[in-house]
């Protein structure tokens, strides 16, 4: 019996074990489901917002238009119909500001009654006219016709460079300028904490005295304890004035800025990954090296870093994938300009930044709030496809010691 | 000859050139963190003091003490390893001590690496949806702590495991030959020699999760709150959140800059008192280890 107690009380405890191994696949899991499913509504919703409508002259031949389209017809860089694919006819552009263009005061009556009737009206008589209006106001018996949106395309989305999510008449939901903006600071800052943090691991991995060594490594343990949110307080407060006054820009707040900060939050995993890679070189192959006259530096350029170059690509890709992740520090010091960067002296806005900076003002289920769900999904997939390449180039690498 | 040594010369000028390199931009990664911890030091120290950290905001937070951002961390720390510490230990008793060599085994250390690189903004966003949203808990400590939570459990299952790996072989043989069971094993041999660097491990992962502020930003931190939360339904404000709002969006972003700095000095201090308990620990019982 009582061995029969104990035995059960050793599965019992084993299934728990086992259930909380399980959390971490599940965690993963959970993760893609709730990311994909709020940001695959993007593609499924209309861009413009819940409860306006477009509508046009029942006679246009226009059946749909694309977000994109409509921004031009309302920035009035399209002004004929023929352009889109209909009739040669001028675009006759109205918002409900207008109205008082085309009726009195008197004639649209009390809290604006005649207001849908009158509505209906002008798009009947105006065959060129696009309106844009809340459909509180379409009448029963509308006499133009609403226009169907196409929702936001895949390749819209990847290829769009304006991102106006809450814009009127319609979002615009291109994100090209963000992941570009997102890979131009990420690479900045490898290009910066590459070189540092290669050498301070062959300082410490071959250089260096193990007094040295101890004394080193544990401040660049800290300097990856250091929360993110301090580093953007001393970017903002030291490096975005410096570089203001340095190169007499209008403001600091700029791409370069961020890969400085982001190149200092980056080299602790550099060192840490590329310091493990260089001692792994085999005793003997750096013996032999030394004992057929190489001195310690061609032995550490010649036989070392080859032999650990796989390990320090690791490092440099892992360092990559932490910086395309990191949110406060470069919200708080690139300036959060949604264009495309063409020099590293500009604002740039970067994916995580946008979420973090947009994500409080966009209401549960909109289009805006799953257009940033649809962020965090490309976020994911950068960071997934990180991850499984250094799993690649690391799973290669054990492989090749063992033989 | 001659050739041979001029050779030589220029081999040893070469080495001492680039060792010096090195060694120069080695100790500039040093003067980086120096120059951040002490230009926070001298702006900080100034600010500190006993009203500083007791009281609560005031006019507008350019005034007043950060009391409520520390308690509010404080809280988001506790809440988070309540929940990772028992998850995280053990699931890597179970992956270490249990899971045999295998598909399995290869695929949980996949999704647990997977896990870690995910960015912390990622998990604000999850965080959201699935406990404020879907669970319904709304903006709260507990929507916050599991966040922070799910965030460090791959950093406390990869620690524990390390220091479950270190325990030789020989124990858990000696042990399991006397007749004792896996169980008993694990429960009096193998924890209670790894136990020091588990807890290593723990108070580093505190560090981490104090300093986090994406996975709060939309789960539970308040921008202005000043008072204290009664319950794991209750906002509150957090040192990583305040030191952002008030450097960047506060009311008053010059009136309120001392305080800003006094933020990101009691912030900073935590998680390095928090790094040298780790060291002075994993010290300590590292001799200890060696005089048994």
């Amino acid at each position: 019996m009582r061995k029969f107690l104990r035995n059960l009380t050793e599965k019992i405890v084993e299934g728990i074990l086992f259930l909380s191994s399980t959390v971490t696949t599940l965690t993963v899991l959970l993760i893609i489901v709730f990311l994909f499913r709020e940001g695959a509504g993007v593609f499924s919703q209309s861009p413009v917002e819940k409860g306006f409508v477009i509508a046009v002259n029942k006679d246009n031949p226009i059946q749909t238009l694309t977000s994109a389209q409509l921004k031009l017809i309302y920035d009035q860089e399209v002004t004929n119909w023929s352009k889109l694919g209909g009739k040669n006819d001028s675009i006759i552009l109205f918002r409900l500001d207008d109205i008082g263009n085309y009726y009195t005061e008197d004639e649209l009556g009390e809290n604006f009654k005649n207001m849908p009737e009158k509505l209906s009206e002008l798009m009947d008589k105006n065959s060129g006219m696009v309106a844009f209006f809340s459909d509180k106001y379409l009448a029963k018996n509308f006499r133009g016709r609403v226009l169907k949106m196409s929702n936001t395309t895949l390749k819209e989305f990847f290829t769009g460079k304006e991102w106006f999510p809450t814009a009127q008449p319609s979002a615009q939901m291109g994100v090209l300028s963000l992941i570009l903006g997102t890979l131009w600071v990420s690479l900045g800052a490898i290009l910066i904490a590459l070189p540092f943090g290669l050498a301070t691991a062959i300082y410490l991995a071959e250089i260096a005295d193990s007094r040295t060594r101890n004394i080193l490594k544990p401040l660049v343990e800290l300097l990856a304890g250091i929360p993110s949110v301090v580093y953007g307080f001393f970017g903002l407060i030291i490096i975005v004035p410096a570089i203001q006054k340095i190169f007499d820009l209008p403001v600091g707040e700029t791409a370069l800025a961020g890969s400085i900060i982001l190149g200092i939050m980056a080299l602790p995993t550099i060192i840490t990954i590329s310091e493990d890679a260089l001692r792994t070189t085999p005793r003997a192959m750096k013996e032999a090296s030394l004992a057929l006259g190489a001195n310690r530096w061609q032995t550490i350029s010649k036989v070392v870093i080859p032999y650990a170059m796989s390990g320090i690509t690791a490092a440099a890709i892992l360092g990559i994938g932490r910086a395309v992740g990191e949110t406060m520090a470069v919200l708080m010091v690139t300036g959060n300009a949604a264009v495309i960067p063409h020099t590293f002296l500009e604002p740039v806005r970067t994916i995580p930044a946008t979420i973090a900076a947009e994500l409080g003002e966009a209401p549960q289920g909109d289009l805006h709030y799953k257009a940033l769900f649809g962020l965090g999904c490309i976020l994911f997939l950068i960071t997934l496809a990180i991850n499984i390449t250094v799993e690649y180039i690391s799973g290669k690498r054990n492989k090749t010691s063992n033989d | 000859m001659i050739k041979f040594a001029d050779n030589r010369a220029s081999k040893q000028r070469k080495e001492n050139l680039a060792f010096l390199t090195f060694r120069i931009m080695s100790y500039f990664v040093v003067v980086i963190l120096a120059v951040i911890i002490l230009f926070l030091l001298y702006n900080g120290a100034r600010v500190i003091s006993w009203d500083f950290i007791t009281a609560m905001p005031a006019e507008g937070m350019t005034k007043g003490g950060i009391f409520p951002a520390i308690v509010g961390t404080l809280c988001l720390v506790a809440g988070s390893m309540v929940f990772a510490f028992p998850v995280g230990v053990l699931s890597a008793i179970y992956i270490n001590e249990y899971a045999k060599d295998g598909l399995f085994k290869r695929f949980v250390k996949l999704m647990t690496n997977n896990l870690a690189g995910i960015p912390s903004i990622v998990f604000g966003l999850f965080g959201m949806s699935l406990f404020v949203n879907t669970l319904g808990f709304g903006d709260s400590i507990l929507s916050g702590s599991l966040t922070l939570g799910l965030l460090t459990l791959p950093v406390v299952i990869r620690t524990t495991e390390e220091a479950l790996r270190s325990v030789d072989n020989s124990f858990r043989q000696g042990s399991l030959a006397l007749g004792a069971t896996k169980l008993q094993t694990i429960r009096k041999v193998v924890l209670p020699i790894s136990f020091p660097n588990i807890i290593t491990g723990l108070i580093l992962s505190i560090g981490r999760v104090s300093g986090e502020t994406a996975p709060i930003l939309f789960t539970v931190a308040a921008y202005f709150l000043p008072k204290l939360p009664h319950s794991i339904f209750d906002q509150v404000m957090a040192l990583p959140y305040h030191l952002y709002v008030i450097s960047t969006s506060g009311t008053n972003i010059e009136e309120s800059r001392p305080m800003a700095y006094g933020t990101a000095l009691v912030l900073i201090a935590f998680v390095l008192i928090m790094n040298i308990i780790a060291n002075l620990l994993r010290r300590y019982f590292s001799k200890k280890v060696k005089m048994n």
